[in-house]
């Protein structure tokens, strides 16, 4: 080592030492500061002493002792720093981060307003939330997701064909939803409400994937991002509803009845402001807070097979045939949901490169119950077909999305198990399942679009 | 002769707070200080020092700055507070009376000679 390259070198070995620091969670910028400046005293009155800038260096960072323990000594200090704070306007500390998040913030208050806005407009022409309840059950997404969606599609910067494409979907869904002459009482008006939102999400999907709609990594932040969003609006709704709660009867106990403002202005419109909300907190703390969807999957993936287990012991123990009756569709429907979830979320924390583990086996031992059991409810359904199955709407949509999930399902299940036998890599279920996410929509749309025709309106 | 963990900690932010009352410095050079005045018994790690100083900045006692030293070097460097200096006064009248107790039990007295056993023999 010449004489030119020694100070170099230190500094290249400072540099080191401070990424090693930085790694630390307890300790931040500053105290890696405040700490280099130290170690840099301690090297200097080594190399005073005679020692060489490398050998001082060593000393020095010995003498420190292990940051092990240093960490240790500051999160007593700074435990806050443990627990990841959600800083809504981003972090003071990196200005660029700061005007694009507080220009987030405006963009997102500007859709939520707009959303809030929105929910109010038919009351303009009359339409009120007591005698037009169908109209709003209809329409409701259509108040809120299309203000999320402007959002998204803002914060991706997107083409002009993909917001054209959004524009032209939400106007389909509105058409849909009200164009058709459809009964309040009709089975069709309940089959579109639960559709319509369904298809819409799917659009706002296209919003979140717009600078990549062909990417399966995209597609997964999606569905993580539906994972979290669906979190934090329960979370908002549970906070609105104490909210309300407070405000209904602190005003009721000074003899004003705020009943109308809750229930046509706060509920409502919060309700839609809140989808917006949502959105935007789960791009803002996409990498604040560890995503908690993928916690709740692992809690309840055990508990899930168990129950599913325990209820085809059952079915076999006392060959007691499952009693179809007009909702059961609906609930095997609903149970394949659950476990699809389940499925999609633990897949969307797993570290693709790991090998298969206990959890893989666990998993598939879940969907290979629930398909066990979609099959015999299947069994006894196609017995019935010839009486009165498929003749409604209602049981047509739930038979559609029977097969769809059983065929999602099935296919995921033998994924699993040679990704289990080590036959294929872990990226093709993801892909299996990212690109399943058209069909739903199409399905949903579909159920919105073809079938209150096809069933003439009933 | 090491002093005890426990007595260190005890004993350390009247220490930090009575060098900082000398004039305004930094970890390093308070590290140094400690280090001189105990006669390199006292053994004062950096996990012990500066989170003690953020504590003590915490509560009030003390200020910091940061200023450039030798070219782009900065340095943060500690200063007390007036609350810092009533603390430091009030830390002096309880150490005063600890060592003031020991000193009159230990008057003219020459040290113990250790005898562990003595009891159960």
């Amino acid at each position: 080592m010449t004489a030119h390259e020694g100070p170099q070198e230190l500094e290249a070995q400072f540099e080191q030492w401070r990424q090693y620091v930085l790694r630390r969670r307890e300790l931040q910028a500053v105290d890696a500061d405040e700490l280099e400046d130290h170690l840099r005293g301690s090297v200097d009155e080594l190399v005073a002493a005679g020692l060489s800038p490398d050998e001082a260096f060593l000393v020095a960072v010995k003498r420190m002792g292990s940051l092990d323990e240093l960490s240790r000594e500051f999160a007593r200090e700074h435990s806050e720093r443990l627990w990841k704070q959600l800083v809504l306007t981003g972090d003071s500390g990196s200005p660029v981060g700061g005007t694009r998040s507080r220009r987030d913030l405006w963009v997102m208050l500007g859709c939520a307003a707009g959303a809030l806005v929105s929910v109010k407009v038919p009351a303009l022409f009359g339409l009120s939330f007591a005698d037009d309840g169908s109209f709003y059950a209809r329409n409701f997404t259509l108040f809120a997701l299309p203000w999320l969606a402007a959002f998204l599609a803002w914060r991706r910067g997107a083409r002009r064909s993909v917001i054209a494409a959004l524009a032209v979907f939400f106007v389909i869904g509105a058409v849909a939803a009200n164009a058709y002459p459809l009964a309040d009482d009709s089975q069709s008006v309940v089959v579109t409400s639960v559709h319509l939102p369904i298809a819409l999400w799917l659009v706002v999907g296209l919003a979140y994937v717009a600078d990549d709609w062909r990417s399966s990594r995209r597609r997964m932040d999606f569905i993580r991002f539906t994972g979290e969003w669906f979190i934090y609006l329960v979370l908002m709704a549970l906070g609105g509803g104490v909210l309300s709660a407070f405000l209904f009867n602190t005003f009721a106990a000074i003899g004003i009845v705020p009943e109308e403002f809750v229930s046509q202005w706060l509920l409502p419109g919060g309700a839609a402001a809140a989808v917006v909300v949502a959105g935007w907190l789960v791009e803002a703390k996409q990498s604040v807070v560890e995503n908690i969807a993928p916690v709740l999957t692992r809690l309840f993936t055990p508990l899930f097979t168990a129950a599913l287990l325990a209820f085809l012991v059952a079915v076999v123990w006392t060959s007691h045939g499952i009693d179809v009756e007009r909702e059961a569709l609906l609930l095997f429907d609903l149970l394949l949901v659950v476990v699809l979830g389940l499925l999609l979320y633990s897949l969307s924390a797993r570290d693709p490169l790991a090998p298969p583990g206990p959890f893989d086996k666990l998993q598939l031992a879940l969907v290979v119950s629930a398909l066990a059991i979609d099959v015999l409810v299947l069994v006894e359904i196609t017995g019935r077909i010839t009486d009165d199955y498929g003749s409604t709407p209602n049981r047509a949509a739930a038979l559609g999305e029977n097969v769809i999930l059983l065929v999602n399902l099935a296919w995921s299940a033998w994924l699993l198990l040679s990704f289990i036998r080590r036959r294929t890599p872990f990226g093709t279920l993801v892909r299996w399942q990212t690109g399943y996410l058209p069909v739903y929509a199409a399905w949903a749309w579909i159920v919105v679009l073809v079938f209150p025709p096809l069933f003439s309106f009933a | 002769m090491k002093v005890a963990k426990d007595l260190v900690a005890a004993s350390a932010t009247p220490m930090v707070l009575g060098i900082l009352a000398e004039g305004e410095s930094y970890g390093y050079a308070i590290l140094r200080r400690i280090n001189e005045l105990s006669g390199g018994e006292l053994d004062w790690t950096e996990g012990l020092l500066y989170p003690l100083l953020h504590r003590l900045e915490r509560l009030g006692h003390l200020e910091s700055s940061w200023q450039a030293v030798a070219g782009e070097r900065k340095r943060k460097y500690y200063r007390i507070t007036d609350r810092g200096l009533a603390e430091l006064a009030e830390q002096r009248r309880q150490w005063d009376t600890v060592v003031g107790a020991l000193k009159e039990i230990w008057h003219d007295r020459a040290p113990l000679t250790v005898r562990p056993l003595e009891g159960l023999a």
